[in-house]
C-alpha cells in the first residue's frame, strides 16, 4: 500500500494488512505512547450520510493521536443542499485538513475524490461499494479471537447490499480463510463480488449456502450482519426470510465451543441478546477495535505525509 | 490477407454492394447487426453532412454475416479503434486515400477506455452530476465501471455515451 489513502480492501495485501494490525496492536497496548503523536495535524471528517458510530470513532481515533477534527456538519446544513458538487466539496476541505475521511451514498465516491485531492483520503463507505476500514477492525477482530490462518468463517446475512462483507471478502482471500456465504437467495453475494474472489483465489475455498445448519459446526467465526426490512416489498415476505437467518443459543448448539460470533452493528434481531454473556460474542469488542485500528491508520497516513518518517 | 475488401477491381460480388469511397475509412468485418451501434459510437450520424455507406448483415467467408461502414472524408483515430473492438471485435479498418487501402488494422482490445460509455448503476458516482470521466476496465467477456466495479456483459453497445 502506498500508505496515503484507502479506498477498497483490493489494494491490500497481506503486509499491509499485517503493518495495521500490528501497529493497532501496539497502540492498542500503549495508548498512552501516541497520545502526541499528531499534535498539530487535523482530520477533516465528510459524512454525506448520516453514520454516527463511524464517524465517532475516527474523531476518537484522531483526538487520541492528540490531532483536531474538523465537520462539514449535517449534510442538510452544508453547502451540499446548495447543489455543490463533491468534487468541489473536497478540494476545499483538503486546504484545511491533513486528511481526509469521506462517507458517501454514491459507489465510488471515494475513488473519484482521491483522484483529486493530493492529501491521504479513507474511505468510510462509498454507497454498496466498499468500507475498507471496517474491514481492517475485523480482521483485528478475527486475528485476536481465532487468528486468520487455518480459518473457518461462515458470513451470514444480507451479502447483497452489505457493503462490509464484500470488503472483507475480499480481504479474506490473502489468508488461508475458507468462507462460506449463508444467505437467502434474493441476497446473495454480487455476481462482481463472486467474480473477484474468483479471481483472487482459486475458488475452491468459496462456498455459497442457503442454510447455516450444515455447516455451523466446522466454523470458527460467525459473522452476522442485517437483512434490512426496507429490502422487502412485504412484511410477510420479511419475517419469512429474516427469522431464517437470526441467532440463539438454540442456533448455536450445534456450533463449537470456540465459534466467536461477529456483527458489524447496528443490529436489530438477527443475534439474541442472550448471546451477549457468552464466550461467543465478540461485536462489541469488534465496535471497540474500531479507534485503535483506525488510529493505527491515520498513524500510518500521517507519519508517510506528515514528516516524521520513522518508520 | 486475402480478404474481400482489398478486391477494389469489382469481382467481389459483396463489395459492389456498397460504395467505394475515395479517402477515409471502411470499417468491415463488423458483427451483423452492429453497424449502427459503430456509428454511434464514432458519433456519426449524418448530421454534419459526412457521407457514410452502410451494408448490413453482407454474406462473408469469416464472419456468417457482416456489416460495413464506410466513411468518407474521416480516418480514425486509434482510440476510437480500440473502443470499436468492444461491438466489433473482428473488425478490420481500412484507411483509403485516392481509392487506395494506404493501412490495414485489426482493431484490438484495450485495456481501458475512458469517456465512451455511461454506466448503467444509477447510484454510480459517475453518473451524479459530478465532473468525473467514465472509466471502464475491458474484461476478457465485458467491460467494468472503475468507479463501481459494475461489470456489463451484454448490449455494451447501449451504454454508448452519445
Ligand atoms: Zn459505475
Amino acid at each position: 500500500m502506498r500508505h496515503d489513502h484507502l479506498i477498497t480492501s483490493k489494494q491490500l495485501s497481506r503486509a499491509d494488512i499485517e503493518t495495521v494490525l500490528d501497529r493497532a496492536a501496539e497502540i492498542d497496548a500503549d495508548p498512552a505512547a501516541v497520545a502526541d503523536r499528531h499534535a498539530n495535524a487535523v482530520l477533516g471528517l465528510l459524512f454525506f450520510e448520516p453514520s454516527t458510530r463511524t464517524k465517532m470513532s475516527f474523531e476518537t481515533a484522531m483526538k487520541r493521536l492528540g490531532g483536531t477534527v474538523i465537520d462539514m456538519g449535517s449534510v442538510e446544513s452544508s453547502s451540499v443542499t446548495k447543489g455543490e458538487t463533491l468534487a468541489d466539496t473536497v478540494r476545499v476541505i483538503e486546504g484545511y485538513a491533513d486528511a481526509l475521511v469521506l462517507r458517501h451514498p454514491r459507489q465510488g465516491s471515494a475513488t473519484m475524490a482521491n483522484e483529486l485531492v493530493d492529501v491521504p483520503l479513507l474511505n468510510a463507505g462509498d454507497g454498496a461499494g466498499h468500507h475498507p476500514t471496517q474491514t481492517l477492525l475485523d480482521l483485528y477482530t478475527i486475528r485476536e479471537n481465532a487468528g486468520l490462518d487455518d480459518l473457518t468463517i461462515g458470513i451470514m446475512g444480507d451479502l447483497k447490499y452489505g457493503r462490509t462483507v464484500h470488503s472483507l471478502a475480499h480481504a479474506l482471500t490473502n489468508f488461508d480463510a475458507h468462507q462460506h456465504f449463508i444467505s437467502p437467495e434474493s441476497l446473495q453475494l454480487p455476481r462482481e463480488v463472486v467474480y473477484d474472489l474468483h479471481q483472487a483465489d482459486d475458488g475452491v475455498r468459496v462456498r455459497e449456502h442457503d442454510s447455516l445448519e450444515e455447516i455451523l459446526p466446522s466454523l470458527d467465526v460467525l459473522y452476522v450482519t442485517r437483512i434490512q426490512r426496507e429490502r422487502f416489498p412485504d412484511e410477510n415476505e420479511y419475517q419469512k426470510i429474516a427469522g431464517e437467518y437470526q441467532i440463539d443459543l438454540e442456533t448455536l448448539e450445534d456450533a463449537s465451543d470456540e465459534l466467536t460470533v461477529m456483527h458489524p452493528l447496528p443490529r436489530v434481531d438477527e443475534i439474541s441478546p442472550e448471546i451477549d454473556e457468552t464466550d461467543h460474542a465478540a461485536y462489541f469488542e469488534q465496535a471497540h477495535n474500531g479507534v485503535p485500528v483506525r488510529m493505527a491508520l491515520l498513524d500510518l497516513l500521517l507519519s508517510e505525509n506528515g514528516g516524521d518518517h520513522d518508520e | 490477407m486475402s480478404d474481400d475488401h482489398d478486391h477494389h477491381d469489382g469481382h467481389d460480388d459483396h463489395e459492389l454492394r456498397v460504395s467505394k469511397i475515395r479517402s477515409g475509412t471502411v470499417i468491415d468485418h463488423v458483427r451483423g447487426g452492429q453497424a449502427l451501434n459503430v456509428l454511434a459510437i464514432l458519433g456519426i450520424d449524418g448530421s454534419d453532412g459526412e457521407e457514410v455507406s452502410v451494408g448490413m448483415n453482407v454474406p462473408s467467408d469469416r464472419l456468417a454475416r457482416k456489416d460495413i461502414v464506410k466513411v468518407e472524408g474521416r480516418e480514425l483515430s486509434q482510440d476510437e479503434v480500440d473502443v470499436l473492438s468492444l461491438i466489433a471485435p473482428d473488425a478490420s479498418i481500412n484507411i483509403v486515400r485516392e481509392y487506395e487501402v494506404v493501412e490495414k488494422h485489426r482493431v484490438e482490445r484495450p485495456d481501458v477506455v475512458e469517456g465512451v460509455l455511461s454506466c448503467p448503476n444509477a447510484e454510480c458516482i459517475t453518473t451524479g452530476g459530478e465532473p468525473v470521466t467514465s472509466q471502464f476496465e475491458v474484461l476478457d467477456d465485458g467491460v467494468r465501471c472503475s468507479y463501481c466495479d459494475t461489470i456489463v456483459r451484454e448490449e455494451i453497445a447501449s451504454l454508448i455515451d452519445t
